[in-house]
């Protein structure tokens, strides 16, 4: 186990020193010049302050120095400042990161807790009503865009029936009843093609496992149904369930920022496309660093859970 | 292949009649191919001929024919400006089509040549491109789109750019896994032993064989385009008004949801169907190329 911790810490900080350098590539190296981008297309300012704001932020040093001058920084959590806001880029993005966090948890909760046992039913009666239902929901809700799912839910539960709030935020810790109020339909749009792709993914390994000599030999033995379903079944078929959801976590991130917009939750999605309006590099910069970074960790963690829930993993790679 | 065939010799029973009857057959089975093509041509004919049918162009405004629901004049409604919303709809169909054929033909363009190459020449090469496909991938798609799109200002060209950039990981890494595959095999190492060069093999040997593989990449990837053009235009950071886009529509129609909710529905359904075609095409395709795929997935 040691071995393949240490092989996999390797592979993750070779990924992060990848991840950073093409960040770095795609907001500096792109640029002819990051302060007319800043500035945007119609502003009209004179050489000595263009010279002055560049000197200013940095951007008058060599490419290679600019990196591992930025690199350092922000590995100690320090991105400069935002160019709109009088707070520090750091500062924002902290402000802004329960809300996000928030959302994509228990989107992710929830669509395990609805596709585990919608996929193992599912595999148990293939060919079932409710087999049939799985398969074209789940094909619906991958090719309906997260951002439309969350205005038709809108217009249902907020506009025509006035059950729930259309947009709104309390912290979970402030007022719990109210948090889960405001974020039933948002962590509903979220999770939803999550859901369809978890709930396909287990019925399909569950199936994959029902065919095994293994499970033959529990019956055969006589266990009860139960018992083989859920010892000897359910546990091979549900544990690569571990990885696909380190696969989806990029995923899961993207649909975070466009759910936030259409209910106006102020997580980090919304900064970064306020920022984007906005011609605020250094935020964007970090945001896009921040959230892959967090994407990357975290299937890293996920790999780590997996090898140690199933001994083939760390042997086979380790 | 060749060699199972000599190795026990069959007689060849040759059977026209089902060979002829095997289109029309075929076609039946696969329900999803069909529906989804006929949606796309649906879409693809309103995008080809919309200036021919709707007598408002895409941003004709009329202020006071605003917010209004369907009518005979404008079969659609019209949006806050007082546009024509077939007409958009139908202007924001070319848009997305452009957008996905662009964004699909330059990510195979990229995506295709340097997963064969990863695959065909092992070594610092092959660790060099796939170590920056691995660190693309790892980016939420959309926030990379974004970011793309951001730094090279927003136009058609850059949302393209930034579409297939997202794009080109994941094509590059399934044409690896199947020409790796494909490397293997005999008739590949007889091209080698002949005296084939390593571009010969690749164009002549490989690429045929990997085509079908490169269709189903290619529905899918437009699919995927199209929902995350729509997404990029509804946030703002796609391509900028007063072009008509799908996602921009939705973005300008959803303040109204309440007064004017048809045309949030409007986008909403034309989205929808679009990435449904294409998702469903690239299923189709894939179980119509592959029937051993069908019938393990369908259990």
């Amino acid at each position: 186990m040691t071995g393949y911790i240490v092989q996999r810490f390797l592979q993750l900080l070779l990924l992060l020193l990848v991840v950073s350098l093409l960040t770095f590539i795609l907001m500096r190296g792109l640029l002819g010049d990051p302060i007319l981008l800043i500035l945007g297309p119609d502003a009209s300012v004179d050489q000595a302050t263009i010279g002055r704001m560049r000197h200013e932020l940095g951007f008058d040093q060599p490419l290679p120095v600019q990196y591992l001058d930025w690199l350092e920084h922000a590995a100690t959590g320090d991105f400069g400042r935002s160019l709109r806001t009088p707070l520090s880029v750091h500062d924002a993005l902290l402000s802004r990161l329960p809300v996000t966090l928030e959302l994509s948890i228990e989107a992710l909760t929830l669509a395990l807790l609805l596709a585990v046992p919608v996929g193992v039913l599912a595999a148990l009666h293939p060919g079932s009503r409710l087999d049939v239902a799985l398969s074209a929901l789940s094909v619906t809700t991958l090719s309906l865009p997260n951002f439309l799912l969350g205005i038709l839910l809108i217009f249902v539960f907020a506009v025509h029936l006035r059950w729930l709030p259309s947009a709104g935020y309390v912290p979970v810790i402030q007022d719990t009843g109210q948090h889960f109020r405001d974020m039933i339909l948002p962590v509903i749009t979220l999770a939803a093609a999550y859901a369809g792709s978890f709930a396909r993914f287990a019925r399909s390994r569950m199936l994959d496992v029902l065919s095994e000599d293994y499970l033959r030999t529990a019956r055969a033995k006589g266990l009860p149904h139960w018992l083989v379903l859920r010892r000897h079944a359910g546990r091979n078929a549900l544990i690569p369930l571990v990885t696909l959801v380190g696969v989806e976590m990029a995923g899961l991130f993207g649909g975070a920022v466009v759910t936030e917009t259409v209910f106006s939750l102020p997580g980090v999605g919304q900064l970064l496309t306020d920022s984007i309006l906005g011609r605020d590099l250094p935020t964007v910069q970090a945001i896009v660093l921040f959230l892959t970074v967090a994407v990357v960790v975290t299937s890293f963690v996920v790999d780590l859970a997996h090898g140690m829930l199933d001994p083939r993993v760390r042997v086979a790679r380790g | 292949m060749a060699r199972a065939v000599a190795a026990t010799p069959a007689p060849v029973v040759v059977q026209p009649e089902s060979v002829r009857r095997r289109p029309s057959l075929q076609l039946r089975a696969y329900p999803q191919l069909v529906i989804g093509s006929a949606v796309l041509m649906i879409l693809l004919l309103g995008a080809g001929l919309g200036p021919l049918l709707v007598p408002y162009g895409p941003t004709d405004t009329d202020f006071s024919a605003a917010l209004r629901g369907p009518s005979w004049a404008h079969v659609l409604g019209t949006d806050q400006l007082g546009r024509d919303s077939l007409s958009r709809a139908l202007a924001g169909a070319r848009l997305s089509m452009l957008v996905a054929a662009g964004a699909v033909v330059l990510g195979l363009a990229g995506g295709v040549p340097l997963g064969m190459i990863s695959a065909m020449r092992r070594g610092w090469l092959s660790d060099l491109i796939m170590r920056v496909m691995d660190g693309i991938l790892a980016f939420p798609g959309l926030i990379l789109a974004m970011a793309i799109a951001f730094v090279l200002g927003p136009s058609v060209v850059t949302v393209i750019v930034a579409l297939a950039v997202v794009r080109l990981p994941s094509v590059a890494r399934v044409i690896r896994a199947q020409a790796s595959g494909l490397g293997q095999s005999d008739y590949i190492e007889s091209a080698r032993s002949v005296g084939a060069s390593p571009t010969r093999i690749a164009v002549v040997h490989v690429l045929p064989n990997v085509s079908s593989t490169i269709l189903v990449l290619a529905s899918l990837g437009a699919g995927a385009a199209i929902f995350t053009e729509a997404s990029l235009s509804f946030l703002g950071a796609g391509v900028p008004p007063p072009t008509a886009t799908w996602g921009g529509m939705l973005h300008d129609a959803y303040p109204y949801l309440e007064k004017n909710p048809w045309q949030t529905f409007v986008p909403g359904v034309c989205i929808f169907l679009a990435v449904l075609a294409c998702n469903f095409i690239g299923d189709g395709l894939r179980d119509f190329l592959d029937p051993k795929e069908r019938t393990r997935r369908r259990g």
